[in-house]
């Protein structure tokens, strides 16, 4: 069978392997464009937010290429991504494609039913259950190593030397991983993608600007949403840290130790899980605070709920920690350009801040 | 001098005064609701809350600016759950959180956390939780809750028996005779009691209608028990309370071969960009006519009319001409 799944950052790389292995043909859906962009507004409900509208429109080009399941995932709600799978499927049903939507709910929502469709998506191919276990862990793994590269080209970016130069070898490290097949290979192309990245010529004089990334998992997850805010921020000279990754629980977080942490940070000011990353958001900035980082952005849809939740209370959470927080809503208008400028003023404004503190040293848009 | 407990009338005022209402007059205690919404009401609420958030949500913390300085307390709910399966919209969780940090100068707010997972019983104890909080003694507070207990189920028989909250509820004007004609179309203005019941940020649309000679059919109007009846036509419910009735009572409505729906949407909700969708759908697999209103704090009176005209002359044309 043909299938596909939702673009979001990197991960279709470790997707493709996935399905691919479980012996059926991966339609990686195209990285979100401006066309991605508007098959989806034109189907979409208007206010849906733009994540909602990314994906439909990268189904329509994944049916368009042939696909004929679409795998996606549920959620618990109150956020509305839980049950963006079903209404996706309506519309696109509406609009009279032929397909069939598998959408996995958490598996502590009823195991039975996550291992049903586990089976849906492996008899086809015969596939036995221990096949299938091995399968998903390669894949696991190559989305762990994914997610460690991409940390370290965060790390990287702010003290490069040439622009861009980051980029370029994140790129090709990137190209090494979506190569390799078995466990040892992937081995093997993860340390070879850190070396690519630690290759590139840095300047460790400098002491970059630190900015927490908080916000709705999807838009900080993908760039064409973000403006590509990790790279932007990372060529002005500034070290970006984010807050969620996809294998978050599997990894020693030096500024969080896991959700936990994140739901006591926010107490004080937010005591009740309000869907998406809203609790999270307000914990973060806390935490973020509390580690001694310059500022933080947090980017949310534009009609976000839990965002607009977590924004009107992130005013205080803001003034009382004394951290500068800029929120950006991103949705289908989000031009670049007044993106950048807001970010620059953004940046400008934490290093007036440092060098009132005293920090004659701070580095600020392109080391200067 | 009685202390005096402030209930700003918006968002679950429709829904839960009067029980709210009975339990703190019980025990005691004045209250105090602020006026019906108003030009100054909204402006107070855009003023203090994020420019991103929905009207309603505006309008209530513009409610909460009119009252905080006559009362002792305020009551701000955080309206988890009801049933115990489905919660309310993102807002209502986070309500108290946003009233607190964003409005300066409050009164000491009665916030109690409402999440009937475990039926009426946790209701209880979320009454005594409150009376703690007054300091009044546990059996009072069992008297009062069985009092406002009586009192809803007064209130919510009456809404089914075709009554508008706004017929029953002090802060609004009533109305007249709303929905007693008798005439030959019907059409169902399904959205959240907040919006549709509120008549200044409605624009007066359900007193439109009726001059219009037609027969409002509203979500509250059915029972829980008919809505719930519609519980498993989607392979998953939505999460939210509200919504989900809506969504309930759209079924139910098409069954019952309604004339058109009206969907009136509150600019900027979340749930609402998924509902209106759903709503749409399903009422082009009926092939009966469906409008979106949506409206926020600009929406002109005269645009609302000329839509709503436009919408019953179709209406009741194709009542003629099938
Ligand atoms: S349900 Fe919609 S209108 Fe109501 S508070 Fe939530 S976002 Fe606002």
């Amino acid at each position: 069978m043909r299938v596909t799944f939702p673009h979001m950052g990197t991960s279709h790389i470790a997707f493709k392997h996935l399905i691919n292995n479980l012996g059926h043909e991966a339609i990686v859906p195209p990285a979100p464009s401006k066309r991605t962009l508007s098959l989806g507004v034109r189907h979409a409900p208007e206010f849906a937010c733009i994540p909602f509208k990314i994906l439909l429109g990268s189904y329509i080009e994944a049916l368009e290429n042939g696909a004929e399941m679409i795998i996606s995932s549920g959620g618990v709600g109150p956020c509305r991504a839980g049950i963006y799978g079903l209404l996706h499927e309506e519309i696109l049903k509406d609009l009279g494609y032929d397909f069939e939507m598998l959408i996995f709910e958490p598996p502590l929502r009823g195991l039975l039913d996550f291992i049903k469709k586990i089976g849906r998506v492996i008899r086809p191919t015969r596939v036995s259950w221990p096949t299938f276990i091995k399968v998903f862990k390669t894949s696991w793994q190559k989305l762990i190593i994914l997610d460690e590269t991409e940390i370290l080209s965060h790390q990287i970016r702010p003290y490069e030397v040439i622009r861009g130069e980051t980029t370029r070898a994140f790129k090709e490290a990137l190209t090494l991983i979506d190569k390799a097949e078995t466990r040892q290979e992937l081995d093997s192309a993860g340390q070879a993608a850190e070396m690519l990245l630690r290759d590139v010529t840095q300047d460790r004089s400098r002491k970059p600007l630190r900015i927490g990334l908080i916000g709705e998992i999807y838009v900080v997850l993908e760039p064409f949403i973000n403006l590509d805010i990790e790279k932007t921020l990372g060529e002005m000279g500034v070290e970006t840290h984010r807050s969620i990754y996809l294998t978050d629980w599997t990894r020693d977080n030096t500024v969080f130790d896991g959700e936990k942490d994140i739901k006591n940070a926010a107490k004080p000011y937010l005591n009740q899980l309000i869907g998406g990353h809203g609790i999270n958001s307000v914990g973060e900035t806390v935490l973020y605070a509390s580690n001694g980082f310059d500022g933080v952005i947090q980017l949310a849809p534009f009609t976000c709920i839990p965002e607009i939740v977590a924004k009107s209370i992130l005013n205080r959470v803001s003034r009382d920690l004394n951290i500068p927080v800029l929120t950006l809503f991103l949705d289908e208008q989000t031009g670049t350009a007044g993106a950048q400028t807001r970010l620059e003023a953004f940046t400008d404004l934490l290093l007036q801040k440092r060098r009132n503190k005293g920090d004659l040293d701070a580095t600020g848009i392109f080391g200067n | 001098m009685k202390e005096t407990i402030g209930y700003p009338t918006a968002l679950s005022y429709y829904s839960y005064y009067p029980f709210w209402n009975a339990f703190f007059t019980t025990l005691g205690f004045s209250v105090v609701i602020s006026p019906a919404s108003s030009k100054q009401i909204i402006d107070w609420g855009v003023k203090e809350t994020v420019n991103d958030a929905c009207i309603p949500i505006k309008l209530f913390h513009g409610h909460v600016m009119s009252l905080k300085d006559r009362v002792d307390y305020l009551f701000v709910p955080r309206m988890v759950s009801v049933d115990g399966k489905t919660t309310f919209c993102p807002k209502f969780l986070g309500l108290p959180d946003m009233v607190r940090w964003s409005i300066p100068d409050l009164p000491r707010l009665i916030d109690e956390r409402i999440d009937l997972k475990k039926g009426a019983r946790g209701l209880l104890s979320t009454c005594y939780k409150i009376g703690n909080f007054l300091k009044q003694n546990p059996a009072r507070v069992f008297y009062a809750y069985l009092v406002a207990q009586w009192v809803h189920r007064q209130y919510q028989d009456n809404l089914n028996r075709g009554i508008f909250p706004n017929k029953i509820l002090p802060s609004k004007e009533t109305g007249r005779g709303l929905n007693s004609i008798e005439t030959e179309i019907r059409i169902a203005v399904l959205g959240y009691p907040y919006e549709i019941y509120d008549s200044y940020i409605s624009v007066n649309l359900l007193q439109k209608l009726n001059e219009m000679g037609v027969a409002v059919r509203t979500v509250e109007m059915l029972s829980n028990k008919v809505l719930g009846g519609y519980r498993h036509r989607l392979s998953k419910n939505l999460f939210w309370q509200y919504s989900n009735r809506v969504l309930w009572a759209t079924y139910h409505y098409l069954e019952k071969k309604i004339d058109g729906i009206i969907h009136v949407s509150a600019f900027g909700c979340g749930p609402d960009a998924m509902l209106d969708k759903l709503m749409q759908l399903e009422a082009k697999k009926h092939d009966i006519p469906f409008m979106t209103l949506t409206l926020d704090e600009h929406t002109g009176e005269a645009g609302v009319v000329t839509r709503l005209e436009a919408f019953v002359d179709m209406v009741r044309f194709r009542r003629e001409s099938s």
